[in-house]
């Protein structure tokens, strides 16, 4: 039966189109998952169901609900089918509930909103059963809690009981594990699959992850440009992918790089016994604040030459450490060598030292000064140097380093802004590979990029590193990256080291239990 | 363009022109006393009309411009001068003992008002412009202080002062080279709120007496002598008032007009 | 509703707060006696007169306290402060204390009267305005308080005066004829006063009221209660208020410091006997104890109000109170 029936759908915003004649349904108790890269119009498809579209959005078309045309009815009557007949997860957990109610409260919401009569009582233990459905039980998460006082996934658990409160027919889930770990997304993923399947609730979820999209859908929709390039049943689509896209988003999710052979070992960088704590507030009146070891006797060696990953989820302490490493935060315990000269000098970090050690960072919007041009972004690190280039030597340096990294010299005199998110990763690494050092930490570096753009990235990490000699940490918590772009790997969890071994070893036969668990959790791409 | 601004800038520039020109060139001497002649309406010889001693109001508006620019841009000066380089210091030590004994001065001084500043001034020297000045230079210190230290604090976090600190640059010419070039905007659209709020604290400054002193002309002064003539001559109330208004709504906005302005949203939008 | 873990930290916060309070007044009053103190020339040989016989002189000194070392001119003053005991006026020969109470009776009920007004009137106008973003409701509120913004209060309180009293007669032209004569005529006495001081303050509070609440209809959780399907006002009351109110709360704060100020200025205009007329004789009879007491008093009770924003903070923000 069918629920859902997007047909002929367009939209524009002033005037520029953002959907263009898009056709899909949804059946009862059927997953259905639309997937593409950003600016592809997913997000816009699940607003639309929902009627919930930023001002001054003109739409063309029909989205019918059982028998109801969404488009034709009045905002009264939409919103009495928001929340009762159509559910809705977000991607944000952390922004998307109401700091200052408490959980309780906000799950009750929706409940009295539709039914009136229902005292505040019935609502109230409405409200908890519904919290205790979505994994969230009473005693250990009374009503009375607030958003603050939860966790990014137990926060996503009780946006997903304020969604399903009333049982609605639809749920619709934009990104709803982005955000996530990769153990609390396997958690939640299972949940909204389950609750499709026991209440015959119809699915739809928005994801840019095409390995949770082959895992969980029971069909699939390709969209490009705000135009569904492909859609078919699950099984069908990923054997036959008629559709050139689909084949090259698919293959981006799986690429792999070819690394050039590690030279024989002789060690760059060694970490011994590192540890490092924080302070906590105070839990109580008069309590002793209490620290928190965030980084807990680290010890490894980076061999020269050698691609080494660090992997763990949110708060195991890898941001920390690369912290360490960079010399930005000293260490309570422990050292840092690089090349047999300490990274810190007493309290102060070693110029020398870190002259051979760069960075690139997560967000490409970021990581640059917005009001410097691209040829002084990437000449800050000859601050490092006892005497910087000038001149045409500067020059000269500026334009190898975004050649190396597939830009051209002109680049130089641009603003940032006038970049793409691909091109400004491009323009970091140039930024990194500017006073030619021997080792590059990559600091969640491809996280924030589309599969498509990643791909190539990973690409020229692979040459460069042949070309230059490079010695490259890898950290991240994308266990595919991880997997194609080293060939050593880190595990951490809880401040600590708990696993280490050659890439494809750790990966193949992990021998930690959380290692286990980590990548038992991990959606994976279907082998075909 | 944006209508905030144009509006803005021509208002802003008719009382900075007539501030000039006063140095100059005024239709009449503003200390010539003229009995005779006292309290003539709008509209005559006397454009704007005349007070009780016959004084021509518009020249005397044209001279109290220069006080009333003179004091609120010398206290947005002092402000700027030392409550930034506060704010950046705080910023860059954030979370220490220096930050907070910066922020708690702060919220120390945030409780003398400036006119509660000025009294004790006064109390002590005597009324003068000059002490107008040093009481709402010394209210917009915290002022400034803050708005740079809150802004400064959200760049700390950002990337790319990270990979300054990579680069192994030292946390003042950080703030200097990085911060403080990304706080500008905010300071000028600050500035010019700050200087329109001087203007009509000069005003009630001079007009309870604690600002500048005869025979310096200001318009707050000149509110002050027009209190008891209300009922007879409203325009010696109506003229001031309406220079005072037209003046603060110009520089309010120009400083909406420029927060528009100088926020190009260079950053595109995350997804 | 509270949990032990959480009314600890409460306490906490309270005591943090309540800690700092004092430091500042502490600070503060240190400030205000030194700089008193740099004041040349010698109370006692002021109010004598130039042909004061040395004896009287240094009777006198001894009476109003001058004869002992500065720090135990200080400690002596700020002990006094805390009992209630201002010193004696210079001039009048009075306690301190009993002039300073008979002004506050005119002086804080007119800072109270104007902070309601302007609360009273800047809530709705910034709500309604938020609501109707763009519309030409909007941009009405938005251009009156633009002008409101630019009045001088104590120009406005000379208009309201040739308007209302002079003109209508509604209204008394100033003089305060005190409380015995009941609480409305008091306070009848106090509304163009109170109008004069509120309006531009309220013009403020709209233009943050309004700016707050669309910040707010950004955040994800006004969507997601949108998703519940509330309407879009519903969303606002239920949703976007509280969360708005935290920056109107910081601004209503300091709004009184720039109330109490104000109505030192409008005091002026009306020729009301609150603190205002009470400072400006002293400062030109050189009663610098006056003087001295009444600034003291003014910066306390702007950091008490900042101090009473904070636990207010508290109450609407339940992270605040986790986080100390």
């Amino acid at each position: 039966m069918t629920l859902l029936s997007i047909t002929n759908l367009s939209l524009a915003i002033h005037r520029f189109d953002i959907l263009h004649d898009v056709t899909l349904s949804v059946d009862a108790g059927e997953i259905v998952a639309v997937t593409g890269e950003s600016g592809s119009g997913k997000s816009m498809t699940a607003l639309a169901a929902m009627q919930l579209l930023p001002k001054g959005t003109q739409a063309r078309g029909h989205i019918m609900l059982g028998d109801q045309d969404l488009l034709a009815l009045p905002e009264s009557e939409l919103c009495a089918i928001r929340g009762n007949d159509i559910g809705m997860v977000f991607q944000e957990p952390m922004t998307a509930l109401n700091p200052v109610q408490t959980i309780g409260h906000q799950v009750a919401e929706t409940i009295r909103i539709h039914d009136k009569t229902v005292s505040r009582q019935a609502a109230a233990k409405r409200a908890a059963e519904t919290l205790e459905r979505v994994g969230l039980p009473n005693d250990r998460f009374p009503l009375t809690r607030y958003p603050h006082e939860l966790s990014g996934g137990q926060r996503q658990r009780v946006v997903i009981a304020m969604a399903i409160a009333l049982r609605p027919r639809l749920l619709i889930a934009d990104e709803p594990t982005t955000a996530l770990d990769v153990t609390t997304q396997a958690q939640i993923l299972d949940l909204l699959k389950s609750l499709a399947r026991d209440d015959g609730m119809g699915l739809l979820m928005i994801t840019h992850d095409l390995a949770v999209v082959a895992d969980m859908a029971d069909r699939i929709i390709v969209m490009r440009k705000g135009e569904i390039v492909e859609q078919g049943q699950t099984q069908s689509l990923l054997r036959t992918m008629r559709h050139p896209y689909t084949q090259m988003l698919f293959a981006a999710s799986n690429h792999s790089v070819a690394l050039p052979k590690a030279p024989p070992p002789q060690p760059l960088l060694t970490v011994e016994n590192v540890s490092r704590d924080y302070a906590l507030p105070r839990r109580t009146l008069f309590g002793k604040p209490g620290r928190f070891r965030a980084v807990d006797n680290v010890s490894f060696t980076l061999q020269r030459g050698e691609r080494l990953g660090l992997v763990g989820e949110s708060g195991c302490g890898k941001s920390t450490l690369t912290r360490a490493l960079l010399g930005l935060e000293p260490v309570q315990s422990g050292s840092i060598t690089l090349d047999g000269t300490a990274v810190f000098s007493g309290t102060k970090p070693n110029l020398d030292v870190r002259r051979k050690m760069q960075v690139v960072f997560q967000d490409p919007f970021g990581s640059f000064n917005p009001r410097h041009r691209v040829d002084r972004l990437i000449s800050e690190p000859f601050h490092l140097l006892p005497a910087p280039p000038s001149g045409s030597a500067r020059t000269d340096a500026i334009a190898d380093a975004l050649i190396a990294v597939g830009l051209s010299p002109d680049d130089a005199t641009k603003y940032i802004h006038e970049f793409s998110g691909g091109q400004r990763q491009r323009i970091a690494i140039a930024r990194a590979l500017i006073i030619r050092p021997d080792l590059i930490l990559f600091d969640e570096a491809v996280s924030a990029l589309d599969v498509s753009v990643r791909a190539q990235i990973l690409d020229l990490l692979a040459e460069l590193c042949s070309a230059y000699d490079l010695t490259y940490l890898f950290i991240s918590h994308d266990l595919t990256v991880v997997r194609t772009i080293t060939d050593r790997v880190l595990v951490m969890k809880s401040g600590q080291i708990v696993e280490q071994g050659a890439t494809a070893e750790v990966f193949d036969q992990p021998q930690h239990p959380y290692t286990q668990k980590l990548l038992a959790a991990a959606p994976r791409l279907p082998d075909l | 363009m944006n209508r905030n601004l144009i509006l803005g800038a021509l208002l802003t520039s008719v009382f900075l022109l007539s501030a000039l020109v006063s140095f100059v060139w005024t239709p009449f001497s503003h200390t010539a006393m003229d009995i005779p002649n006292k309290l003539q309406g709008v509209g005559g010889a006397h454009l704007l009309g005349t007070d009780h001693f016959g004084r021509d109001i518009l020249s005397m508006i044209m001279v109290g411009a220069r006080t009333s620019i003179a004091v609120a841009l010398v206290a947005v000066g002092i402000g700027m001068g030392l409550g930034v380089p506060l704010g950046l210091w705080a910023a860059a030590k954030r979370g220490s003992l220096v930050d907070e004994i910066i922020m708690r001065g702060n919220d120390l001084v945030f409780a003398f008002p400036s006119l509660v500043i000025a009294i004790l001034i006064t109390a002590i020297f005597g009324a003068s412009a000059i002490n107008a000045i040093i009481a709402i230079g010394i209210f917009n210190i915290p002022v400034f202080a803050r708005i740079t230290r809150g802004a400064a604090l959200s760049l700390w976090e950002r990337e790319f002062i990270l990979a300054a600190r990579v680069a192994g640059k030292s946390a003042a010419r950080i703030s200097v080279e990085h911060i403080l070039p990304n706080v500008t905007n905010l300071l000028i659209v600050q500035g010019t709120i700050q200087f329109s709020l001087g203007i009509l604290a000069e005003a009630g400054l001079s007009y309870v007496g604690l600002g500048a002193q005869p025979p310096t002309p200001s318009w707050g002064r000149m509110l002050a002598d027009a209190q008891t003539m209300v009922s007879i001559a409203p325009h010696m109330a109506l003229v001031p008032g309406f220079a005072i208004i037209l003046t603060v709504l110009g520089l309010n906005l120009m400083g909406d007009g420029l927060r528009d302005a100088l926020d190009p949203r260079l950053r595109v939008t995350r997804k | 509703m509270i949990c032990t873990p959480t009314f600890g930290l409460m306490i906490r916060y309270l005591l943090k707060r309540l800690l700092s309070l004092c430091i500042s007044l502490a600070v503060a009053s240190l400030v205000i006696f030194t700089v008193i103190e740099i004041a040349p020339g010698d109370p006692a040989s002021f109010m004598l007169g130039m042909n004061a016989q040395p004896e009287t002189l240094a009777a006198l000194r001894s009476e109003l306290g001058l004869d002992v070392s500065k720090p135990a001119r200080y400690l002596a003053w700020v002990g006094g402060l805390l009992q209630g005991d201002f010193g004696t006026s210079y001039t009048y020969r009075t306690p301190v204390s009993d002039m300073i109470a008979a002004r506050l009776w005119v002086s804080m009920p007119l800072a109270l009267y104007a902070l309601g007004l302007s609360t009273l009137i800047a809530f709705p106008a910034g709500i309604y305005a938020a609501a109707r973003r763009g519309k030409a409701g909007d941009v009405g509120v938005m251009g009156a308080t633009q002008l409101g913004v630019a009045v001088p209060n104590f120009w406005f309180a000379m208009i309201l005066v040739l308007i209302f009293a002079i003109n209508l007669r509604w209204f008394a032209a100033g003089g305060f004829v005190g409380w015995e004569q009941g609480v409305l005529t008091g306070l009848h006495a106090l509304t163009l006063p109170a109008i004069a001081l509120a309006l531009p303050q309220a013009a403020i509070l709209a233009r943050v009221m309004r700016s707050a609440l669309l910040d707010v209809l950004g955040e994800d959780y006004m969507r997601t209660a949108r998703a519940k399907g509330l309407t879009e006002r519903q969303a606002l009351w239920r949703h976007g208020l509280r969360n708005a109110l935290i920056p109107v709360l910081t601004i209503i704060g300091l709004q009184f410091s720039f109330l109490l100020a104000g109505s030192i200025i409008i005091e002026q205009v009306f020729y009301l006997p609150g603190l205002g007329r009470l400072v400006f004789q002293s400062i030109s009879a050189r009663d610098l104890i006056v003087v001295e007491s009444v600034v003291m008093l003014l910066v306390f009770s702007v950091i008490l109000v900042n101090f009473l924003v904070d636990l207010a903070y508290a109450a609407v923000d339940p992270r605040l109170r986790a986080r100390a």
